[in-house]
């Protein structure tokens, strides 16, 4: 039988599963017996209930769940044998290898699932975001390095404004504004003066970053009261939605910053692959030629699209102010400008992907943060590092090669063939 | 619909392209562009389109004077333009392809593709073309390809259109069909600018032919005139369209091919059972419809190809598991089929590009460093050999014309001691007079001893070049033949009939 590369692709992934799941079988299930139980938590807010918590011996728990994913993960090559899409299995397996894990993990302990999950998605809004601007631009053919510099300025502008109006929505409506503002910089030197992309947008972070440490040391700190004390958006609980159970406090009890990014994703999903603009859109990011022999303007659509880009990202910024905290600090997008950008290459430049790669991400960072405040006996570090290396050997066995855009990041001028 | 150029001239730095070209093309009519290689038919044909501004001139369309600055007004005006170098996008579908730029949508901005559709199949069926609009151009070949482009420009009902090579990739069969489409548009009153180097072809279609050569109108000529004639106002002196043969002086094998299979990545079989030998001092011609399994073959021959079952040979080493470096290193020079894809690097100068496969030797490396006086030197020496006509060697690559391309990718493949040369397509693109410089140092070569295995979809040259002929079809050799071979039994083995 002769595999293609994508199924060869498939079982490797599905082999390594199959291996992790061998090893916590073993480890958690047998060799590292507890005699602890291990409790997980569903309820969050007032949500209808149907189960509050469910208590497990940690060791069943672990051999359990391994026996699943093992059994899930068998199914899943006779999928690809059978040449089918063997996500079914892999899922179930993946989902059986966390679980263990966490049975084991939390022995003793309790862990907060609709809060673990709400976190999550709480961590990767910025993410969220922040890939669709990069979606907007790398699209179009315009790589976007100053994520990171668009969520800053995006949050700094409506902290401060929302700080010294008192009103969110003010700190709203700037917020993409600035974001605007950077995408314009980076618009006319990527475009009109064909500079280096990727240079253009490291110099472009660098600047907003010391441009907001400087006001913020100078004018944040010690006038605080005026500049720095911004109020923040309450959460906003979506009617019979909001009161499912597990999903209500999870997708529909947040801030009105969340909503506008489904709304976001919904738009730019729709738009991408339904609509005239998304056509064309697509068109200058892969063959801009092609697209000018038609009589489309091929850097006017670019600019646009860079500074709709700006727009999102600089919203997603005010996430960090208006949207949680309310008060503007230092640095305070910590670099989630750049995993924005692994989210969007990890999610193959579509909109799902780079969303669902996102929530993997926010479900990192909030698991290691969970398991190091309930007191796991493993390092924090480590459990940093884990769940990005795991999504890793996920994302390429499943997505497998990524393409970029073919025209991203080359400027085009008409006459150079 | 007339088309009238008057004076339109254009200059690239120094380097004047178009000099003061006057052409006018009646309403109806076919009217073919002959010239040599970088003699400014693309950059005229740019300039009508809006792709490019003249410096000075005008375009008139039925008598008045009308300004183009943007392929959008040439479209407007009914000028419609196929492309030398494709202008698909090759991750959409061929209806993509088609409405971009012509979008209809609903109210809410959704994208309307009912419409095109039915269009372009009415069209399509019109013109006898078989066409998946829902293929993605990618996977399409090339000869699908170049029908996308047509109905392109069909769809939108241009009433001039202008066709920059059409034929250099296509088939001999595609060629007879796209001639009798431009027939039929011509019947319907659309008004055709034909670009071709197959004087051939051109005889058979045309109603008028103009000749530019470096950038001005030589002279007009009916197609009633012999190919020699046309050869010689386009090229300037008269060109020997047969190259003279010696007869072979035949050695020793030189690349044994045993028992070959080529499998894509699901494994489905491209080329099976293919056995042959290619001695020393001759020429074998694999000839085929394209698609038959060639471009694998030849692409086998240097380890482009990643499943390959069997044994190729070459003097003796096995190559099969090699890398390409490797293999190229036994001492083979290969002119892949695309130059886009495989020749060359485009935005490497033209230099760069003439000592891709030898850069790691002296004298054009030295130490860990590159010597760019060195590359730049020898690729003057080169460029002037094979008549490579461009401004500065430091150029980028893709600034050349597409015959000049072509013949970097040669005079690079065959400036270098080897045993075997495989050369696919080596002429696609070429004028006369350089398709018969290559085809005499392709006989050189020969003559020095060397193996030469040639792919080509181009009956005459496999009839010019070739000692014995193998034909493929459907991923197997069907027969290999002597090349006094007569055309029609070379043309029923192409389609699959052994006797
Ligand atoms: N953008 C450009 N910059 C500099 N030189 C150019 C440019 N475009 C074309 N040229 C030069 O202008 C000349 C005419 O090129 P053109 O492409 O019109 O030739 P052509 O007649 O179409 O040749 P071919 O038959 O090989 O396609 C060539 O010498 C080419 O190198
Ligand atoms: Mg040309």
């Amino acid at each position: 039988m002769v595999f293609s590369n994508t199924q060869k692709r498939q079982l490797r992934l599905i082999a390594v599963v199959l291996l992790l799941l061998v090893v916590e079988l073993w480890e958690f299930g047998f060799a590292k017996a507890s005699s602890n139980k291990t409790t997980f938590g569903f309820l969050l807010g007032k949500e209808w209930v149907i189960i509050h918590e469910w208590v497990i011996q940690s060791t069943t728990g672990s051999k359990i769940f391994s026996g699943i994913g093992i059994l899930a993960a068998v199914l899943g090559i006779f999928l690809v044998r059978s040449n089918k899409s063997p996500l079914p299995g892999t899922a179930i397996a993946g989902f059986s290898l966390l679980m263990s894990f966490l049975c084991w993990a939390a022995n003793g302990k309790f862990i907060p699932m609709t809060g673990l999950l709400q976190g999550s998605l709480m961590l990767a809004v910025p993410l969220i975001f922040g890939s669709m601007s990069g979606l907007l631009c790398e699209r179009s053919g315009v790589i976007n390095i100053a994520i990171e510099g668009q969520l800053l300025a995006g949050a700094f502008a409506s902290g401060v404004i929302a700080s010294l109006t008192h009103k969110t929505t003010w700190g709203l409506l700037v917020a993409p504004l600035a974001g605007a503002l950077i995408s314009l910089l980076l618009a006319t030197f990527a475009i009109k003066f064909s500079v280096d992309q990727v240079i253009l947008g490291f110099v472009l972070n660098v600047l907003v970053i010391g441009l907001t440490d400087f006001l913020y040391k100078k004018l944040l700190i010690p006038y605080s009261s005026t500049w720095n004390t911004g109020p923040s958006f309450a959460r906003l609980e979506i009617p019979i939605l909001g009161k499912l159970p597990i999903v209500g406090p999870i997708f529909f009890n947040q801030t009105i910053i969340v909503y506008l990014m489904y709304a976001i994703v919904a738009l730019i999903s729709f738009s991408l692959f339904k609509t005239k603009w998304g056509l064309r859109t697509r068109a200058i990011g892969e063959h801009p030629e092609a697209a000018d022999s038609v009589g489309i303007d091929v850097n006017k659509l670019r600019f646009r699209n860079v500074i709709l880009a700006g727009l999102v990202s600089g919203l997603g910024g005010a996430y960090f102010t208006v949207g949680s905290v309310g008060s503007f600090s230092k640095e305070m997008t910590a670099g989630a400008g750049f995993i924005a950008l692994a989210a969007l290459i990890f999610g193959k430049w579509t909109p799902m992907g780079a969303v669902t790669a996102g929530l993997l991400f926010g479900f990192a960072d909030n698991l290691s943060g969970t398991l190091s405040i309930i007191g796991v006996s493993i390092p924090s570090e480590f459990m940093l590092m884990v769940p990005y290396i795991a999504t890793i050997i996920a994302v390429s066995g499943l997505v497998g090669r990524v393409r970029a855009p073919a025209a991203d990041g080359v400027p085009y001028s008409r006459g150079s063939h | 619909m007339s088309l009238e150029l008057n004076a339109i001239t254009k200059s690239f730095g120094a380097l004047i392209a178009n000099d003061g070209i006057n052409l006018a093309v009646n309403d109806g009519e076919i009217h073919a562009i002959l010239g040599e290689n970088g003699a400014g038919k693309s950059t005229l044909m740019n300039i009508v389109y809006g792709l490019l501004q003249p410096d000075s001139g005008e375009i008139k369309v039925d008598g008045k004077v009308v300004t183009i600055n943007e392929p959008s007004d040439a479209l407007a005006v009914g000028i419609g333009m196929v492309h030398q170098h494709f202008m698909l996008i090759p991750v959409f579908t061929v209806l993509e392809n088609i409405v971009l730029g012509h979008e209809n949508t609903s109210k809410v901005g959704k994208l309307k593709l009912h419409e095109a559709r039915e269009r372009l199949m009415k069209i399509a069926n019109e013109f006898g073309f078989e066409i998946d609009p829902d293929a993605y151009v990618e996977n399409l070949p090339v000869g699908v390809q170049q029908r996308v482009e047509i109905l392109k420009a069909l769809v939108y009902e241009a009433k001039v259109l202008i066709l920059d090579e059409p034929t250099a990739v296509l088939t001999p069969q595609e060629t007879d069909e796209l001639i009798e489409v431009m027939k039929r548009l011509r019947a319907q009153g659309t008004s055709i600018i034909f670009i071709s180097h197959k004087l051939r072809e051109v005889k058979a279609v045309a109603d008028r032919i103009t000749v530019i050569r470096r950038g001005k109108v030589v002279a007009t000529a009916q197609p009633s005139a012999s190919q020699e004639e046309l050869a010689a106002l386009m090229v300037g002196r008269p060109v020997n369209l047969m190259p003279d043969k010696n007869p072979p002086k035949v050695g020793a094998p030189i690349l044994v091919v045993k028992d070959l299979e080529i499998l894509d990545p699901s494994g489905r079989a491209l080329v099976s059972d293919v056995d042959f030998e290619v001695c020393a001092g001759e020429v074998l011609a694999i000839a085929g419809v394209q698609g038959n399994g060639q471009s694998e073959l030849a692409e086998a021959m240097v380890n482009l190809q990643s499943h390959v079952r069997g044994s190729i040979t070459v003097g003796g080493v096995e190559i099969v598991g090699k890398s390409v470096h490797e293999s190229l290193h036994e001492g083979i020079a290969f002119v892949p089929e695309s130059r886009e894809l495989n020749g060359l690097i485009g935005s490497f100068s033209i230099a760069e590009n003439l000592i891709l496969d030898t850069h790691r030797e002296a004298p054009y490396t030295k130490g860990f460093a590159l010597s760019p006086k060195a590359v730049a030197i020898r690729g003057e020496e080169q460029a002037k050999e094979f008549d490579i006509r461009y401004q500065s060697i430091q150029d980028p690559v893709s600034s050349l014309s597409g015959g000049n391309k072509q013949k970097v990718v040669v005079a690079r493949e065959l400036s270098r001691p080897v045993k075997l040369v495989v050369a696919s397509q080596p002429t696609r693109g070429l004028d006369v007079g350089s398709i018969e410089f290559v085809h005499e140092r392709i006989l050189a070569e020969r003559d020095a001893g060397r193996a030469v295995l040639l792919f080509s979809t181009e009956l005459d040259e496999v009839v010019a070049l070739a000692d014995r002929i193998a034909v493929m079809y459907a991923g197997k050799i069907l027969a290999i033949v002597d090349a006094t071979v007569s055309r029609e039994e070379l043309g029923l083995l192409m389609a699959g009939v052994k006797k």
